[in-house]
């Protein structure tokens, strides 16, 4: 047997394809401090996503969200009259590849900071070298509570998964009076995990049933074991906790397996492609999300027509959750007195009332984001605002 | 009962696109004695090419005409059947004299090559995509409460369809007995006339084929295509070899056999036991095949010719 020995090759060779998608943003006039590089004119922030991959959306729409803030804060003249500058990497979706690139935007960039990434699994891949190293880094949409847990450096944006599995259960439970539902999640992301847990915990207090918890792992295709044994428990819904590609394949075999059933989901649906997948299986179907197009507050109605006019598309939760975690990042550079790993971090970390798109932004003392969250529908292949959930008091 | 049923269909449908793929493992392997590990990225490049010429040809929905759907299988088959050919001929061909370790690791290379290639925007790009409706996916007819539906059912049907053609190919035609004849010995073989390049590069243009042919249907039956460098493609290449040497590798079929077994047992696995298991069954049923008969189910043993 042969085997293992191509399967470490292709993994080795797997690691060294990483593609840079670097976007100088204007390194300024100024040269006369060439000799002494680090006191350059510019301010070096960096950024990890998936870029390529099942949760490629997932990394474009952060990193468009992020570059409309850069170019916002340059055209205002730069922070503290330094302009910044963006240095990206594509992790591929890949844990290993999060913690390569982390390491190299820190080591070879010598960025400030780092905004990234998406998935909470990258993000505590990521997040363990920024520790490391000292180098604050902002998760825009990880939500599982572990991420800034890892230490003092991180932060995020975005609300987190026990209060995203309350605001499932809540709506499940309370709007569309459900009281059996199943679970299908994926075993091998730390997101999936943790979200199901809380939602089972948040919907068994209020008083429903999970009727069976069946797991897949990521870059499964076929589902229709699971689905046959959640098929025989009749459920009034199945709760799927994962990535928009799984969960746009798994309801396209339920529908085909005939189970009838409302489909549920966090925001690791929140992709365009969701529909695209799934198609007319995913009709009607509930996910929560960190912020709604259609909401009336200035700030996300001024958010949508620029990124509209820029992008020509409408942002998606993650879009805006990016742009957040940017302009968050400029606000705590011009409060810090200086740029310093600690500075930083004590400025990002005293951020009170920031007035962002997907809510007014504080970090407490977890350095974690507290926000209100909402339901969207999916309609007609797009999601329409259902209703809005409260933090928990 | 219903919940029997339904997982024997799985496993029959899911066992017959492996056996379909195993096949080009183990012709491959019957006649060069290697393994052919850009394999799994053919049935990639099938199942990709379904996607690009179904997109082109604007089919969609479930009106669509049955011959959309030959046509969409033919150009796969045929575009892997020459790539198939185009990789022998520049890959493995100048190779032949080389110890096996050279070709095996040439082999990861093309797979690599097409991986990434594969992900270039002008081809298929990073992202899923949806495949085209061809076939319904509404139930045909009904047997103890269970749904078939028309995709499984052609799925099976072509799969063995494909299986016994390439049985009476091996076993009834001059050609075939040229390929037993190379996968018994080459220098024997090309010293009694038979042209070795010619039936090799054969072999490759069948098995790429076939390939292609299990690509297609596995984007009929998972319509989700996952993007070209996923780790699915190869998961799912190591599980249909595993196919062909449970099945005893060189043997036509074994393949069968093997890939039948190999999606029964992983379907049964999954729906009785644990699903978060079902790769470990796969893999058990090897380590178990390999211990009391490692020369495959079908395979005889052999000795070594020095």
């Amino acid at each position: 047997m042969k085997l293992l020995l191509p399967v470490i090759t292709l993994g080795l060779l797997a690691l060294t394809g990483c593609s840079d998608k670097g976007s100088p943003a204007g390194a300024g006039p100024g040269s006369q401090a060439a000799s002494k590089a680090p006191e350059a004119t510019t301010i070096k922030i960096g950024e990890f996503g998936s870029m390529t991959g099942s949760e490629a959306t997932f990394g474009q729409s952060t990193h468009n969200g992020i570059l409309l803030a850069l170019e916002e804060v340059n055209a205002a003249g730069g922070v503290n009259g330094k302009k910044v500058e963006l240095k990206s990497y594509d992790d591929q979706g890949k844990s290993q590849e999060a913690g390569t690139v982390v390491t190299r935007l820190i080591t070879e960039d010598k960025v400030v900071a780092i905004l990234g990434e998406v998935a909470s699994s990258l993000s505590l891949a990521g997040g363990r070298v920024a520790q490391q190293y000292g180098i604050p880094m902002i998760s825009p949409s990880s939500t599982n509570p572990q991420v800034t847990a890892i230490g003092d450096m991180i932060f995020r944006v975005c609300f987190i998964d026990p209060y995203q599995g309350y605001v499932v259960a809540k709506f499940a439970r309370e709007n569309l009076k459900f009281s059996k539902v199943a679970v299908l999640y994926d075993q091998g992301q730390a997101y999936s995990k943790g979200l199901k847990d809380d939602f089972i915990k948040a919907f068994t207090e209020m008083g429903g049933t999970v009727t069976v918890e069946q797991s897949y792992t990521g870059g499964d295709q076929d589902f229709s074991a699971q689905l046959t044994t959640i098929k025989g428990t009749s459920p009034e819904a199945v709760f799927l906790p994962g990535y928009y590609t799984e969960a746009g394949n798994i309801s396209l075999q339920a529908k085909k397996l005939g189970l009838i059933a409302t489909m549920l989901g966090g925001d690791g649906w929140d992709s365009s492609k969701l529909a695209e997948i799934a198609g007319d299986a995913i009709e009607g179907a509930y996910y929560s999300n960190h912020y709604a197009a259609e909401d009336t507050r200035p700030e996300v109605q001024e958010f949508v027509k620029k990124y509209q006019a820029k992008y020509g598309s409408v942002p998606d939760g993650l879009a805006a959750l990016g742009y957040d975690a940017a302009r968050l990042l400029f606000d705590a550079m011009r409060r810090a007195p200086s740029l310093a790993g600690k500075d930083l971090a004590a400025a990002i970390a005293s951020t009170k009332d920031f007035p962002a798109v997907t809510g007014v932004i504080s970090i407490d003392a977890e350095r974690n984001a507290t926000k209100p969250a909402v339901v969207l529908q999916m309609k007609g292949g797009k999601p329409v605002y259902a209703a809005t959930v409260e933090p928990r008091k | 009962m219903a919940k029997l049923l339904q997982t024997l269909f799985d496993g029959v449908a899911v066992g017959s696109l492996y056996a379909l793929i195993a096949l080009g493992y183990t012709m491959v392997y019957g006649i060069l004695q290697f393994i052919n590990f850009a394999h799994s990225d053919i049935f990639m490049t099938g199942a990709w090419i379904a996607f690009v010429i179904a997109k082109a040809a604007g089919w969609a929905g479930g009106d669509t005409p049955i011959w959309a759907s030959l046509v969409t299988l033919l150009g796969s088959m045929i575009f892997c059947g020459l790539l198939g050919f185009v990789i022998e001929r520049l890959a493995y061909r100048p190779l032949r004299g080389a110890p096996r370790l050279n070709v095996l690791i040439t082999a990861i290379g093309v797979s690599l090559f097409l991986e990434n290639t594969g992900q270039l925007e002008v081809l298929f790009g990073t992202q899923p995509q949806r495949m085209p409706t061809l076939l319904s996916s509404e139930p045909l007819f009904r047997i103890g409460g269970v749904g078939l539906p028309l995709v499984d059912v052609v799925v099976v049907l072509v799969a063995v369809g494909l299986m016994l053609l390439l049985q009476w190919l091996v076993f009834s035609t001059r050609l075939g007995r040229a390929m037993r004849a190379v996968s018994f010995s080459i220098p024997v073989a090309s010293l009694m006339g038979v042209n070795v390049d010619r039936v090799v590069s054969f072999t490759f243009v069948v098995g790429s084929a076939l390939a292609a042919a299990a690509g297609f249907l596995y984007a009929m039956k998972y319509p989700g295509l996952n993007q070209p460098a996923h780790s699915t493609w190869i998961l799912l290449g190591l599980k249909c070899f595993v196919a062909a040497v449970v099945g005893g590798i060189g043997n036509v079929r074994g393949a069968m056999l093997g890939g039948l077994l190999i999606g029964c047992v992983e379907m049964f696995g999954a729906a009785y036991l644990s699903t978060s298991l079902r790769d470990v069954y796969v893999f058990s049923i090897l380590i178990l095949v390999l211990l009391f008969k490692p020369t495959g189910l079908l395979g005889k043993a052999t000795v070594e010719k020095v």
